[in-house]
């Protein structure tokens, strides 16, 4: 089981969730766990939101690798002007 | 990106050549000569001219519009009105990395019930001259029912003020509300407790800030041409950040198939993220769409201040509590900031970035995304950021001014480094806070002596920087030259970056390449140059095609050679055997494989499509001098410095470019600049004689200092640096005024005015 940290918006999102433990071992995976536990959630709900695996932050990256002792935050995507 | 490629990192491994070198720009010439083509310098045969008539009132319901007599005008060939635009569901939909809603789009470039800005389009006409155009605009009759309006942010907020639209209900609070106002969302980022933190604290300070609207400031006004086939494709030129991403808004408006639109980008007169989104380009299209010519489109700059995507203005609380020996205890602030006409303002980065700079345990960051009578704000480099952090910065100097602890010593006590748990979710990886603040201590401007009436400033700032997709494609001419092909349009000098990187991988003369910016239909999809993701992204393309294009050199020589493959490396430009065991081989230079492709596979070529992740997060500090004239309220800038940590600046001379236009931003933002509205609602000064951005008279040299701490996720350490440099300024000025004054101002802009009011009010 991993564990995730959701801040922010996609906290708000997750019904005021801030933490949960995950199975999975790719980004993809730990989407669709959060699609199947937040079935109300925005279809397009992925695309507002990045992933921060130990500290580096992946944006569309459904294969990136996730390992159960990796610390991943569930974070709001950012653009840039 | 693959995240299998193995990104060697080449920074620290050998000497670089190319990389970290201020090599010629390819595009200086003919910039400087007038030749480089803008977005309004494209012209077709038979071209007609495109005009838009604009409200005259702040918010109104539309009741009317009769183009008749337009249309009857003799040369008029199209009017278009909200008839022609297909209405949009209401839904965020995903546009390249964006969310967008189209809904809100599609009411934004036409107004549909009702116009909601002084500025906001309601007909557009074609004719065969400019001057035919504008007659035909006062022919169209627009019946109004006027509506109160409202422009200040906190005004907006308030139980009674005039809503924008019935339907928006506020996302984020509990219990939902049930009734519409102009409060989109509210968000909030909490870590640790920080009423147990304020407890804690020996000094709490608390103060609420107020910054007004600014505009980018971009010299080159928004332009197009559009031109619409009877085959249903089209062709678009215009000056943009994005094609593809203009490419996908206005075949989404305009109802087209994607690959019917082929969109060409101009050379950009600057951008700033001001041209991140559409205005003209999907009329211009409507327009060419009903008369199958070829339509242009130039915004006067009364239409750019008027009708485009300035950045928000914003009400701002923020609480520090601080121990007497300078640690910071806890932190909470409360954004409000305006989106203007529709929902979207950059308030989750300001929340993301306020306390970014420091390693805090407890911080709570509310925001509040709120609509008022103005245009629809856009991007403005690192959105959002430059106002949460502005106010924090005042806040952190003064509060160090209280403990008597030097404002640098107090921001290194609480550095963010790597490890740090940010408030907005992870932890940092290497980043180079520390070194940015250690390398002002060791500059000679932090230790150069003042005069009366003049104080010394500092800010920090912190930006995110972003990845994204991109797409390279690098092709070996027969002549052994180069042509890269990129798909970002070159905002500050990404056309020489890319070369330098080419170069060095390619171990061959950055002169013999030839860097081309591709129309959508040429090359696959890239994302906006934003996000200070150019540099970066497009820099590991650049690099994983010329990697590609050396492996197919390899494998040609490998078989000229009858040898393996592995046992010929790439070195200096040539293709040498790796050892004498693999054979006694002369190098074969990359001109002579060139020429002899036709006879060992035919081209020779390296593509790149990547999605980049692993952008670097960055640290800069501004460090200011002024002297405030005591009888006018004006503030002269002395002195002024930008550190900044880069990675790795791969071409120095644009990264001290960067640095030093974010300064100049910053000193606008933060003196003059301004958006003044009348009681009607109407912007008063849309023009650069009374929206006063800052000339070369007004500034002093703006010196630079690049830090480089490598960023371990880019070949060669890259960062990206176009956004923290427009963050750090606002408050640098803002405590430099104090410093030279003892007043705290704590609204920007600081004019001469508002200076002189602040300096009467203390002596009476």
């Amino acid at each position: 089981m991993v564990k995730v940290i959701l801040t922010g918006s996609v906290s708000q999102m997750a019904g005021g969730l801030t933490e949960m433990d995950v199975e999975a071992t790719t980004v993809r995976q730990l989407f669709r766990h959060l699609r199947e536990r937040f079935p109300n959630i925005e279809s397009h709900m992925e695309d507002d939101i990045a992933v921060a695996i130990n500290g580096t932050v992946y944006q569309d990256a459904w294969f990136e690798k996730i390992s159960e002792d990796s610390e991943v935050h569930l974070i709001p995507r950012v653009g840039g002007g | 990106m693959d995240n299998s490629l193995d990104m060697q990192f080449s920074a620290g491994g050998k000497d670089l050549k190319y990389v970290g070198k201020r090599t010629k720009r390819p595009d200086g010439v003919d910039k400087v000569t007038g030749r480089a083509q803008f977005g309004a310098d494209t012209r077709l045969p038979g071209m007609l001219h495109g005009k838009i008539l604009r409200s005259p009132h702040a918010h109104a319901r539309i009741i009317s519009i009769d183009t008749s007599k337009a249309e009857a005008l003799n040369g008029v060939k199209a009017v278009v009105t909200r008839d022609d635009f297909e209405d949009r569901e209401s839904e965020f939909v995903p546009a390249g990395e964006m969310m967008v809603n189209y809904r809100d789009m599609v009411r934004n470039i036409m107004a549909r019930e009702k116009v909601l800005y002084d500025g906001h389009a309601v007909a557009a006409v074609a004719a065969t001259s400019i001057v035919i155009a504008r007659k035909a605009l006062k022919l169209i009759e627009v019946e109004y029912e006027v509506l109160p309006h409202v422009i200040n942010v906190v005004d907006a907020m308030a139980p009674d003020a005039p809503v924008l639209h019935d339907d928006l209900i506020t996302d984020g609070v509990d219990p939902k509300p049930t009734k519409g106002s102009n409060v989109a969302k509210r968000i909030e980022f909490k870590l640790g407790d920080v009423a147990a933190g304020f407890a804690q604290a020996d000094e709490i300070l608390e103060k609420t800030f107020d910054t007004k609207p600014v505009h980018q400031g971009y010299i080159e006004p928004h332009a197009c041409l559009a031109s619409f086939s009877e085959s249903g494709s089209a062709d678009l030129w215009c000056s943009t950040q994005g094609q593809y991403l203009v490419r996908a808004h206005c075949s989404k408006l305009l109802g087209m198939e994607i690959s019917k639109l082929r969109v060409t980008p101009s050379e950009i007169g600057g951008g700033f993220g001001g041209k991140t989104v559409v205005f003209l380009e999907p009329v211009a299209l409507a327009l060419s769409k009903k008369t199958f010519r070829p339509v242009k489109m130039t915004m006067t700059r009364d239409e750019v201040f008027r009708s485009s995507g300035p950045t928000s203005g914003a009400n701002v609380r923020v609480k520090v509590g601080i121990t007497k020996d300078g640690k910071i205890t806890a932190a909470e602030a409360e954004l409000k900031y305006q989106a203007g006409a529709f929902q979207g303002s950059s308030v989750q980065p300001g929340c993301m970035c306020a306390f970014a700079p420091y390693d805090l345990e407890n911080v709570n960051v509310v925001g509040w995304d709120v609509l008022t009578n103005r245009p629809k704000v856009a991007a403005y480099r690192a959105p959002g950021a430059p106002i949460s952090e502005y106010a924090v910065e005042c806040v952190i100097d003064e509060l160090a001014e209280r403990i008597g602890m030097d404002a640098i010593e107090l921001r290194l006590i609480n550095a963010a480094k790597e490890g740090t748990q940010t408030a907005y979710g992870p932890k940092l990886g290497p980043v180079g806070f520390v070194e940015v603040l250690e390398a002002i201590q060791a500059s000679d401007h932090y230790k150069a002596p003042l005069g009366p009436n003049q104080g010394r400033g500092i800010g920090v700032g912190f930006w995110f920087n972003i990845g994204g997709e991109t797409c390279v494609s690098m092709s070996v001419n027969e002549d052994g030259t180069l042509t890269l092909i990129t798909g970002s349009p070159d905002i500050g000098g990404s056309r020489a970056s890319m070369c330098n990187m080419a170069a060095e991988e390619l171990g061959i003369d950055v002169d013999k390449i030839n860097p081309v910016i591709a129309d959508t239909s040429s090359l696959g999809f890239n994302f906006l140059s934003a996000g200070s993701r150019t540099t970066f992204a497009c820099g590991m393309a650049t690099i994983e095609a010329a990697r590609k294009a050396i492996d197919n050199m390899r494998e040609r020589v490998a078989q000229i050679w009858e040898i393996p493959v592995e046992s010929v490396i790439w070195e200096d430009g040539a293709a040498r055997p790796a050892s004498s065991n693999a054979g006694e081989f002369d190098p074969m230079t990359l001109p002579e494989i060139a020429l002899m492709a036709p006879k060992t596979g035919g081209p020779i070529s390296g593509h790149a499509e990547i999605n980049a992740q692993g952008a670097g997060p960055g640290f800069g500090a501004h460090m200011v001098d002024v002297e405030v004239d005591k009888e006018t309220g004006h503030v002269k800038v002395l002195r002024y410095t930008v550190i900044q940590d880069a990675g790795k600046a791969i071409h120095p001379s644009y990264v001290e470019g960067q640095y030093q236009g974010g300064a100049v931003q910053c000193i606008g933002w933060a003196l003059n600049e301004e958006y003044i509205y009348g009681e009607d609602g109407r912007m008063q000064n849309s023009g650069f004689l009374d929206y006063r951005i800052p000339l070369a008279s007004d500034l002093p040299m703006i010196e630079t200092i690049i830090v480089e701490v490598p960023n371990p996720n880019h070949p060669y350490g890259v960062r990206g640096v176009g956004e923290t440099p427009i963050i750090p300024g606002l408050a640098a000025m803002s405590n430099a005024i104090s410093d030279a004054t003892g007043l705290r101002m704590t609204e920007l802009p600081m004019s001469p005015p508002k200076v002189l009011k602040a300096i009467k009010e203390a002596s009476a």
